[in-house]
């Protein structure tokens, strides 16, 4: 195959990832846009592959049979729960796949249709290719260690933030030795593998210090914020490779990755910049709510049952606590009973509500619940003014009215604007402060009626008293 | 203006176009999607493995082929992974599509 040939075959795997992307604009459409996308990894595999014919065409094969088989398991096997763990830990796969690549570049230039030596302009891309990629996988690690729970077997993987005096200047001081020995290996002739590979060990540990004092609350932007640099690590590939199809696959993710980070960045209203700082939620728990001289108002399960039973609408605005619990079959269960009593039920869904962007979606989705009952923050806040039953399950920080009050904390920080409603239930396991250490005027006001205990058994118990 | 234009210099053209078109494109997603967009990106992002495949490829194996193999073989985690459960993902949000559809029929 011609090189003009393959570079147009390339385009046309380009134009496929684009249309996938340009899919998810609707349910509808989306699969459609997953199909694309598996004709443009068809189209650039096998166009590669032709390029390769003549070589070690079997090696290629067995490792792909190999890969290709456990992605499928993993895929039928995992939990929309686990959904944020799988994310990170295939983001650490393109991060290791793309330093893999480097380092093989580095050891034969030929083999890519590079000069060799590889010239100073490639060398500085692939630089950067590889140190994302190293910042990527172990980032990513530490990132599925942390999603997945696994702090109690190894503390670097614990949720809260892992911080140390001087944590800041150690990294940047490591950046700059990595821009250094970067910079050391665009200077140097022949194959330079000792600068390269302490560049590469550098960025190793540079991922891990980046990603451990960042919050478990925080996973959302981490994982957002891997999945762009992933994107970026392809892209970087794409450039020393002179490789079009990569450096376009590569920017799409990277954009989207970026974008999701500002999503949840502006969600949770945060700045990039003090995220990465980390450290936040340190006291995550700890500061219970101090209102002592204010007075909660709580009820049973069956008290729940019968507001919600008597109302027009309800609307429910699940938060992270109900993805803990599992209850999203049972809450599903909950409104089938309501909409069959006449009520009308919607579901008010908070950007930061799951563990990942769009998360809560996805969990609600597998339940079954119709996505035609689910609504974005910004569209159904108009209307909570109007609703009967605000239904808070498992979420704080986001239904938190402070939000409206210049000086606070978490002041411009987009709500669930629950406390608009005629009456609110709140469903929590204690009256500990959230992921933002601030107590919830919510709770105290007269029309809210709190209902304590883990969310799957309490909606257990409501669907109970319904029937 | 003589000579040719640097492969460089295309590639920053093409790359900043791509993050103009990703731009645009993934503001349009709707929010409901936006797990299955990280998980349908992550499959997009192992074409990677394009890299791989040369790096593997070369008649004559050496150090550079095992690794790319290696590589092959994480990208195709990736690759089959991600495809597969975007698209779980999205059998969800359509099985319920029909359920509701079926239901309005019912009535």
């Amino acid at each position: 195959m011609s090189a003009n040939l393959v570079a147009l075959w390339y385009l046309a795997a380009s134009v496929c990832f684009i249309l996938a992307l340009k899919g998810l604009s609707s349910p509808e459409s989306a699969r459609r846009g997953n199909a694309f996308g598996v004709a443009g990894m068809a189209i650039a595999v096998v166009t590669t592959a032709a390029v390769v014919a003549k070589g070690h065409i079997d090696l290629i094969l067995a490792a792909m049979a190999i890969g290709g088989t456990i992605g499928a398991i993993v895929s039928r096997r995992v939990q929309m729960t686990q959904m944020p763990e799988l994310v990170a830990a295939m983001h650490s796969l393109v991060g290791m796949a793309a330093v893999l690549i480097a380092v093989a570049v580095v050891n034969n230039p030929g083999a890519f249709g590079e000069h060799d030596p590889l010239p100073r302009g490639n060398r500085l891309e692939l630089f950067i290719g590889s140190f994302v990629g190293a910042v990527t996988f172990s980032g990513s690690v530490i990132a599925f260690g942390k999603l997945a729970g696994l702090g109690k077997k190894f503390r670097l993987f614990s949720s809260a933030p892992v911080t140390f005096k001087g944590q800041h200047p150690l990294n940047l001081v490591l950046a700059l030795v990595m821009v250094g020995f970067g910079f050391a290996f665009f200077l140097a002739e022949g194959r330079a593998w000792m600068p390269f590979l302490v560049m590469l060990a550098i960025a190793f540990s540079l991922g891990v210090l980046i990603i451990i004092p960042i919050g478990g609350a925080d996973m959302p932007v981490v994982i957002s914020m891997l999945n762009s640099y992933s994107g970026w690590a392809a892209a970087g590939i794409g450039f020393s490779l002179n490789n079009s199809m990569l450096i376009i696959a590569g920017s799409l993710v990277g954009s989207s990755g970026a974008i999701l980070s500002y999503i949840m960045c502006k969600a949770m209203n945060r700045s990039f910049i003090s995220v990465i700082m980390g450290g936040f939620g340190a006291a995550e728990g700890a500061a219970a709510a101090g209102g002592g001289d204010k007075t909660v108002r709580s009820g049973s399960a069956e008290d729940a049952a019968f507001l919600l039973a008597n109302a027009e609408s309800v609307v429910i605005a699940p938060g992270y606590g109900l993805a803990v619990a599992r209850a999203q079959h049972a809450v599903k269960e909950m409104a089938q009973k309501l909409i069959a009593k006449g009520v009308s039920v919607r579901y008010a869904i908070h950007p930061v509500a799951g563990r990942m962007p769009g998360h809560m979606n996805v969990l609600l989705a597998e339940a079954e619940v119709p996505y035609d009952q689910v609504f974005e923050m910004e569209d159904i806040n108009g209307e909570l003014g109007t609703t009967d039953v605000v239904l808070v399950l498992g979420a704080n920080d986001v239904v938190n009215p402070l939000a409206h009050e210049k000086g606070s904390p978490i002041y411009g920080m987009p709500i669930i604007e629950a406390h608009k409603a005629r009456t609110v239930l709140v469903n929590k396991r204690s009256m500990a402060a959230g992921y933002a250490g601030l107590d919830n005027p919510l709770f105290y006001m007269d029309k809210t009626m709190m209902v304590f205990g883990d969310a799957k058994k309490v909606v257990e118990d409501i669907v109970k008293a319904l029937a | 203006m003589t000579g040719t234009i640097d492969p460089t210099v295309i590639n920053l053209v093409v790359f900043v176009l791509a993050v103009f078109v990703g731009y645009h494109v993934i503001w349009n997603v709707t929010p409901a999607l936006h797990t299955p967009l990280m998980s349908v990106t992550n499959a997009i992002s192992s074409v990677i493995i394009v890299g791989a495949i040369l790096a593997a490829g070369p008649s004559e194996a050496d150090f550079g082929s095992i690794l790319g193999a290696v590589a092959v073989g994480l990208a195709s985690i990736n690759v089959a992974g991600g495809f597969l459960v975007t698209q779980r993902m999205l059998e969800m949000f359509r099985k319920k599509a029909r359920k509701v559809e079926n239901e309005a029929e019912k009535k």
